[in-house]
């Protein structure tokens, strides 16, 4: 057979193995879709939401933008490997194409120098061979600095890079060996018929003849078996992930999100994880308590090969849910929902638990907003009274709906994964605004806020009081006054990664008084220890990053530390000697200020 | 006779050698902190559920430890699991947890994993 040597064998082998367990894994996954996701599925499936899927592929899967944007050195290892190998692929399909005499196979494309003796007949030519040797030497760079990171992890900005398990090992020296092999293999046969590029040529030259000559079969066999070997185990290992965030990209475009139980959706999620660890070093558990196998990435793993039960349970439970590796993952994973997934209680019947809130009587509520101060603000009581003094003052008529008995939104426990419960309860709460028809609804604690936006489906918007009082004071409603008081401000995770309201709480603060910058805030701020996800911290853990936290917050000595989310404020006061206060508070005393000096006119 | 406004409840007596305490042992296996516990009421008195009914987590889990389990699951159900008796708690007893390993002692479990 013309274009053919056994030697392909195990490349063919490979591909061929690849694509069978690939494809069945993918069909598996997608009958386990569930009904909703299914359905969005077929009416999404051919409506102009792939065009943005399809860039996004190109961005992330082969460019690694996200990760670029965190981590430059970090993103052109990745886009060297991935983007390279995919031009690789391309280029290399072209240039056999034009140039392969004979009958034509796949193969020849990733062995074309063997099969293609002659030296570059013309430019066209010429171009492709200097071309393809570019390419190699860019993803030869990304496989140096991917070596460079085993050794030393400092050197690409990681802390600490992810402990993988012997198949991961194994199979990562394959895919190292690929590209070096490669390069040698063509720098022989280029060294015999003078038919490489300057990379290849140049390394080819080096050799003797009956030194070439003697390499050749090995060499290119070898390249052969590199190759059978990564594709044959790539669907078992991490780097199953290359394909299947093209998939997961795509789902997510359609509108496919997870649901409370495991389902396709979920899986094409966790072999969507390529292990890359950056969920790691920003992980309050692992950078402040060294806690150092719960992190997402070993979750992740863990459901994903669905061994190691108590490790998954174990590992489940130990998580603030605080939203730092969700920010900072580069495939965008909900690793919140699969976390809350992990912790999946089952469906033991749970049914009308909360029947006793029948007793609550709605309210008249029309032309009123309705507040929801949430349990713990029941436990910080100066909050709620600094919003009732805020509505006063600006003429808003309210209805304090947990002003004397504490509902709760149902958050906790669907954090544990008491679903159906949270669920009945969810309903219940949902009931009694509804039907008291207030304009909208106000709450003070981010993780109600959080839940009564995405959880709920309310006809009324929902607003937490940070962003009410950015709306009041812009509106003119609310008189405050701006005082040289200095704050810091910290984002209390739900509020801010969990639900994205960075900017309003800090225009407030900046209309009463300066706003000080601090080390890590935003995105990057980093939670008070007290997160109601996680059960299992003790006390002194608790405390040690609280510590952390105040430590970030009270560094440029500001009048006020100032939160927005009553746990923070519970868990600060305890922690320092500064003044620790609720946004509502502040804007309240100023309010007051104002007011009072207006009498003082009036008198 | 008088009335004093109070009323002398019952004893409650139980046989504590005849007790099976496995499940309560297991709990204070699971959550340490339970064993500071005094017994204050601290967290009865702030319980968000309680607000609406009878429901009392310190009875709750003070039987439990007594190795009274009769009932308890039902009467569980009736917390949000809020937390709010955590943070009231003077000992530092971690209630939230003990609230959910109590109920995975006491409903056969069918977690996912
Ligand atoms: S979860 Fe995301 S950040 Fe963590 S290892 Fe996987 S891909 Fe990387
Ligand atoms: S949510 Fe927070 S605590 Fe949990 S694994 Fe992610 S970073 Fe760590
Ligand atoms: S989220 Fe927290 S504070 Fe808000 S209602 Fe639920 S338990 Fe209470
Ligand atoms: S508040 Fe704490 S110490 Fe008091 S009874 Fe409850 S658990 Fe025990
Ligand atoms: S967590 Fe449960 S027991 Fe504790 S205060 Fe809330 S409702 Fe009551």
């Amino acid at each position: 057979m013309a274009n053919f040597h056994p030697f392909v064998v195990p490349f063919v082998l490979g591909t061929i193995g690849l694509f069978v367990i690939c494809g069945y894994k993918y069909v598996r996954w997608i009958k386990q879709f569930d009904r909703k996701q299914q359905k969005l599925i077929k009416k999404n499936m051919f409506s102009t939401r792939i065009f943005p899927a399809i860039k996004e592929m190109f961005c992330e899967c082969l460019l690694h933008l996200r990760i670029s944007k965190k981590n430059w050195r970090l993103g052109y290892m990745h886009r060297s490997i991935a983007f390279g190998w995919f031009l690789l692929i391309v280029v290399g399909a072209i240039e056999s194409r034009i140039g392969t005499k004979g009958p034509f196979h796949f193969w020849c494309a990733i062995f074309y120098r063997f099969f293609h003796h002659n030296p570059p007949a013309n430019g066209t030519e010429f171009v492709f061979t200097q071309l393809m040797d570019l390419i190699l030497l860019y993803v030869l760079s990304g496989i140096f600095l991917a070596f460079v990171k085993k050794v030393h992890s400092r050197f690409l900005g990681m802390k600490r890079t992810t402990k993988h398990t012997v198949m991961d090992t194994t199979v990562k020296i394959a895919l190292w060996a690929i590209f070096p092999l490669r390069l040698l293999s063509e720098s022989v046969t280029a060294r015999l018929y003078a038919n490489g590029g300057f990379l290849t040529q140049s390394i080819g030259d080096l050799f003797g003849r009956r030194a070439a000559e003697f390499l050749e079969l090995p060499c290119w066999s070898l390249y052969s078996i590199a190759l059978c070997i990564f594709f044959l185990m790539l669907p078992f290992t991490r780097y199953m992930h290359i394909f299947t965030e093209v998939f997961l990209i795509y789902f997510r475009k359609l509108g496919l999100r997870d649901s409370v139980k495991m389902t396709g959706y979920t899986k094409f999620e966790l072999s969507s994880c390529s292990r890359c660890g950056m969920c790691i070093d920003r992980c309050p558990l692992y950078n402040t308590l060294d806690i150092n196998d719960v992190q997402s990435v070993y979750l992740l793993r863990n459901l994903r090969n669905l061994e190691h039960h108590q490790d998954i349970l174990a590992a489940g439970k130990n998580c603030l849910m605080c939203h730092q590796c969700a920010e900072d993952c580069p495939v965008d994973i909900d690793l919140m929902s699969i976390r809350r997934i992990s912790r999946d209680k089952g469906d033991t019947d749970m049914s009308d638990n909360y029947r006793y809130l029948d007793t609550v009587r709605g309210f008249n509520a029309i032309g009123r907003v309705a507040y929801f101060g949430g349990c713990m603000t029941q436990l910080t009581p100066t909050i709620s009274e600094s919003m009732k003094t805020i509505f006063d003052a600006a003429g808003v008529k309210y209805w304090h709906l947990d002003g004397d008995r504490s509902i709760c939104c149902g958050r906790p426990l669907m954090q544990q994964g008491f679903n159906k419960q949270a669920a009945d309860l969810r309903r219940k709460v949902s009931e009694l605004i509804t039907s008291s028809h207030p304009t909208a609804l106000i709450t003070s604690c981010p993780i109600c806020y959080n839940t009564f936006k995405y959880e709920y489906n309310l006809p009324i918007p929902v607003y937490h009081h940070t962003e009410y009082l950015d709306m009041l004071i812009k509106s003119g409603k609310l008189p405050v006054k701006q005082m040289d008081t200095t704050f810091t401000y910290h984002d209390p995770c739900d509020l801010g990664r969990g639900t994205g309201i960075y900017e309003q709480p800090r225009e407030v603060l900046k209309a009463i008084g300066q706003l000080k910058e601090i080390s890590a805030e935003k995105e990057n701020s980093v939670c008070c220890g007290m997160n109601l996800g996680n059960t299992v911290l003790s006390l002194d853990q608790q405390t040690k990053l609280r510590d952390k936290s105040l430590q970030i917050l009270t560094e440029p000595n500001p009048d006020v530390v100032v939160t927005a989310c009553p746990m923070c404020k519970k868990a600060f006061k305890h922690g320092t000697e500064a003044n620790v206060k609720d946004i509502a508070e502040v804007v309240a005393s100023s309010v007051r200020n104002v007011e009072c000096r207006m009498q003082n006119y009036e008198l | 006779m008088n009335n004093f406004g109070f009323t002398i409840k019952k004893t409650r007596s139980f046989n504590l050698s005849q007790a099976d305490l496995r499940k309560a042992e297991a709990l204070l296996r699971e959550v340490p902190s339970y064993r500071k516990c005094i017994g204050c009421g601290g967290c009865t008195a702030t319980c968000s559920a309680r607000q609406f009914t009878d429901f009392d987590i310190r009875k709750v889990h003070n039987t439990f430890r007594r190795g009274q389990y009769d009932k308890l699951a039902d009467e569980l159900r009736k917390c949000m699991l809020c937390g709010k008796c955590t943070l009231v708690c003077p000992r530092g007893v971690n209630l939230r947890s003990l609230i959910i390993n109590m109920r995975q002692l006491l409903t056969p479990s069918n977690e996912t994993f």
